[in-house]
């Protein structure tokens, strides 16, 4: 039983990225849409926080978002995983249920 | 077969900076008609919406503080709080308003609605639920 988190907001707007990684379990995923995308910047006060949940949880993000802000894959945490819509839906059936972080 | 699944409605917004709590409390009262296993949980800034003494006569929104005291009528009656949200902003149990129900399996004993919880056991409320919505 695994639950898959979208996170839509930079973490360096809300909490809502901090406080989605404090409540994940082991084996759940992480997926960063819209400005949710600034949480993998590699060189972020972020990286390092998300770099060690990397472990336990799998962590993607939307590469059409990342793609649109202008983020390039060389300024990305190496332990996000892109994905692409149809990405989304897959994780979204692979997981037995998916919450927002708003 | 039942049909109940598991819901649980994650508050994490202040009540009257955002119209997110007053939608939530709208779509937990609506939900609540068709008997699920409903949950509430309050963390981060959600936890303010439950706060004793809000008075919103000068701001012209209604004060819908004074509705999470009916939830119990609608079996509505497990609201999960988490404590470090209390603590990171200065509150205890204290500040939050008595919420209480009935309890129809106990001769109709009163019983606090308000669960403080860790955020370890918070995560374990999330990931045993069928649905989760968020507000």
């Amino acid at each position: 039983m695994s639950t898959l988190h979208t996170v839509n907001k930079s973490p360096f707007a809300t909490q809502a990225l901090m406080s989605c990684l404090n409540h994940c379990k082991d084996g759940d995923a992480v997926l960063m849409i819209e400005d949710g995308v600034y949480g993998a910047l590699a060189a972020s006060g972020m990286a390092e926080f998300v770099k060690s949940k990397s472990g336990s949880v799998s962590i993607y993000i939307m590469s059409p978002d990342a793609d649109a802000r202008g983020l390039a894959a060389e300024k990305l945490l190496g332990e996000v995983t892109g994905v692409d819509y149809a990405g989304f839906v897959n994780l979204v059936t692979e997981h037995d249920r998916t919450q927002s972080w708003l | 077969m039942s049909d109940t699944k598991k819901f649980l409605y994650v508050n994490r917004k202040a009540p009257y900076g955002t119209i997110y709590a007053l939608e939530s409390l709208e779509v937990v009262l609506i939900g609540a008609a068709f008997e699920q296993d409903v949950s509430l949980a309050f963390l981060d800034d959600g936890v303010f919406q439950l706060t004793k003494g809000q008075k919103t006569d000068g701001i012209g929104i209604k004060n819908f503080s004074p509705t999470f005291r009916a939830l119990g009528d609608y079996e509505v009656t497990k609201l999960y709080v988490e404590k470090e949200s209390l603590e990171e902003r200065g509150l205890t149990e204290d500040d939050l308003q008595e919420i209480m129900y009935e309890d129809e399996d106990d001769d109709w004993e009163e019983k606090p609605s308000i669960r403080l919880v860790s955020r370890a056991e918070m995560a374990d409320v999330m990931a045993d639920q069928d649905v989760v919505l968020s507000f």
